[in-house]
């Protein structure tokens, strides 16, 4: 019976242990991978807002913040890192987060740029094009309508976009025929919005074409 | 609590009905049945007087049969509320997860400052259409109320206007605060919460209200038992162009891809981390109302229930002592004629 209870002692500790280890180990890619925000990092609240506020409404508890739901961001660290940490959000999921990769293409307004571990901090807006995500040898490429890039000193790279849409998705008759719609459109255009809207259309539908490869 | 407030109403819902059906059916009578048996239902409705139908010993009966049955009708109807708001807290819930990610990005490149000090603030307060969810509308209007006055303590040339989303937030704000609302959007749960319609209802707001600041007050869904009234602060494009203190690294450290349109980018950004704050608020506050909803009606159903047992326990008393008063009536007048 007692050896018993030492084998249950001891395997109550190596669990511990075996939760603790990762835990420590934990770097920042784990903890953001983590879907439920059970972890609330600190409100960047300032001093004066906590005063005010318990003038205007002692009775409340304070609201809570975005800030409270996000996880800290690693520190700037003085060596380059020798992989990039991407993000890549739309509305509707995560498509990537936390992802250690080599170096991704994105499709800036001024065409496409490079971001490797390293890059000078950058906010670049992007158009409807092609973002790549290489990892050694894999490539993943997304077409995406249009959205913003920020790269971090820590060599953090968050990609917001509305949409993006694997490659193969594509059906090349139908990106065809949207260029002439489009370019039919804009030459029969009324006014300035109609106009903008199929000036729009036109650069989605070509940046397809040429990220498709067809003609 | 709100839940227990909710169950409150329907039972006076029940009281009121009740009492008009007796009204109709009695004819004049001098004697008021006094409700005996009501008073253990609590102080709240012991008020109500039963008149019993003339002649009619048994008739309280009748009534009360009357009140269990729109007790038991009142149950199902909200255990099947509570079925539909599961089935659409489901259906939301996912969305809203994966929306969280979406106002990230800008957080860590701007910081969150909820506390800054401008000229002409916009409070933007999402609530719900529909109502019967517990508490939440009241928070969000309650949180947005103290931003206001918030914003007026920096300042008496401090502007602060609202725009409601949610007809029940409308319903709460118009009684006091009239004046500082700019505009109302309505009825946005119909085709569910998409980025293509949250982006519309953001142009609106930006062009209609140029303000430094837009605040967005909301119910974060934490849990099914806990919605946090969380407020999230977008900055607008000519903050970010001049470069206010507080924000995370100040944005001179970030290179513009394409310099030689700043304004532009500027422009752009701001847009769009406002629409990406609406659309998880929205989608946020939808879980939340859903889930408040699913407390709410869980509630009344228990109330219900609980109603229904006492109703019946009256039921039973008020059968068995008109029976016991027919046969003391009928034994003593025999035993009267047998001398």
């Amino acid at each position: 019976m007692l050896s018993r209870q030492g084998v249950r002692s001891g395997l109550r500790a190596w669990c511990a242990a075996a939760t603790a280890r990762p835990l420590l180990a934990r770097g920042f890619a784990d903890a953001a991978s983590e879907k439920k925000e059970k972890v609330f990092g600190e409100a960047q609240v300032t001093d004066k807002f906590k005063e005010d506020w318990k003038k205007i409404a002692p009775n409340f508890d304070m609201p809570k913040f975005p800030s409270n739901f996000m996880e800290a961001r690693p520190p700037v660290s003085p060596t380059i890192p020798a992989k990039l940490t991407v993000n890549f959000v739309l509305p509707s999921q995560y498509e990537l987060q936390a992802k250690q990769v080599d170096y991704v293409i994105v499709p800036a307004t001024s065409g496409q740029m490079g971001v490797l571990p390293g890059h000078v901090p950058t906010i670049a807006e992007l158009k409807p094009g092609i973002l790549s995500v290489h990892d050694g040898t894999e490539v993943k490429q997304y077409f995406v309508s249009s959205g913003f890039a920020f790269v971090h000193a820590n060599s953090v790279t968050d990609i917001v976009a509305i949409e993006a849409v694997p490659l193969d998705r594509f059906d090349p008759d139908e990106v065809r025929k949207g260029v002439q719609e489009y370019n039919q459109k804009m030459n029969s255009a009324k006014d300035d919005l109609e106009k903008a809207e199929a000036q729009i259309g036109v650069q989605v539908h070509s940046a397809l074409q040429s990220a498709l490869g067809i003609s | 609590m709100a839940s227990g407030r909710v169950g409150n109403r329907i039972a006076k819902l029940i009281i009121c009905h009740g009492s008009s059906i007796s009204s109709l059916r009695a004819w004049p009578t001098t004697a008021a049945f006094t409700a005996q048996p009501w008073t253990c239902l609590g102080s709240r409705m012991a008020a109500v007087q039963e008149l019993a139908p003339f002649g009619a010993r048994a008739a309280s009966s009748q009534i009360v049969r009357t009140r269990m049955k729109s007790v038991k009708s009142i149950q199902k109807i909200t255990k099947a509320m509570k079925m539909v708001a599961a089935s659409k807290l489901r259906g939301i819930q996912a969305k809203a997860e994966n929306s969280r990610g979406l106002w990230q990005p800008f957080v860590a490149l701007l910081g969150d400052n909820p506390g800054i000090s401008v000229k002409k603030k916009v409070i933007v307060t999402v609530s719900s259409d529909k109502g019967l969810c517990g508490g939440i509308n009241s928070t969000s209007v309650k949180y947005s109320k103290a931003l206001l006055r918030m914003n007026a303590l920096m300042g008496a040339d401090k502007e602060t206007k609202y725009v409601i989303i949610g007809e029940k937030g409308k319903a709460q704000l118009q009684r006091d605060s009239r004046k500082a609302i700019s505009f109302f959007v309505g009825e946005t749960q119909k085709i569910g919460v998409c980025f293509t319609q949250v982006a519309m209802i953001a142009d609106d707001i930006l062009k209609k209200n140029k303000a430094d600041v837009y605040q967005v007050v909301f119910n974060k869904f934490a849990s099914m038992v806990s919605f946090l009234p969380t407020v999230a602060t977008v900055l607008s494009t000519e903050m970010l162009a001049a470069g206010i203190d507080g924000t995370g690294g100040g944005l001179e450290s970030y290179e513009l891809e394409d310099v030689d349109m700043p304004s532009e980018i500027y422009d752009n950004l701001a847009e769009f981390q406002f629409a990406a704050v609406l659309y998880n608020a929205m989608l946020e506050n939808a879980c939340s109302e859903a889930g408040a909803r699913m407390r709410a009606m869980e509630n009344s159903t228990q109330n219900a229930s609980d109603m229904l047992e006492r109703l019946t326990l009256t039921y039973n008393r008020t059968r068995q002592t008109s029976i016991t008063t027919e046969l003391i009536e009928i034994i003593s007048g025999a035993a009267a004629l047998e001398g």
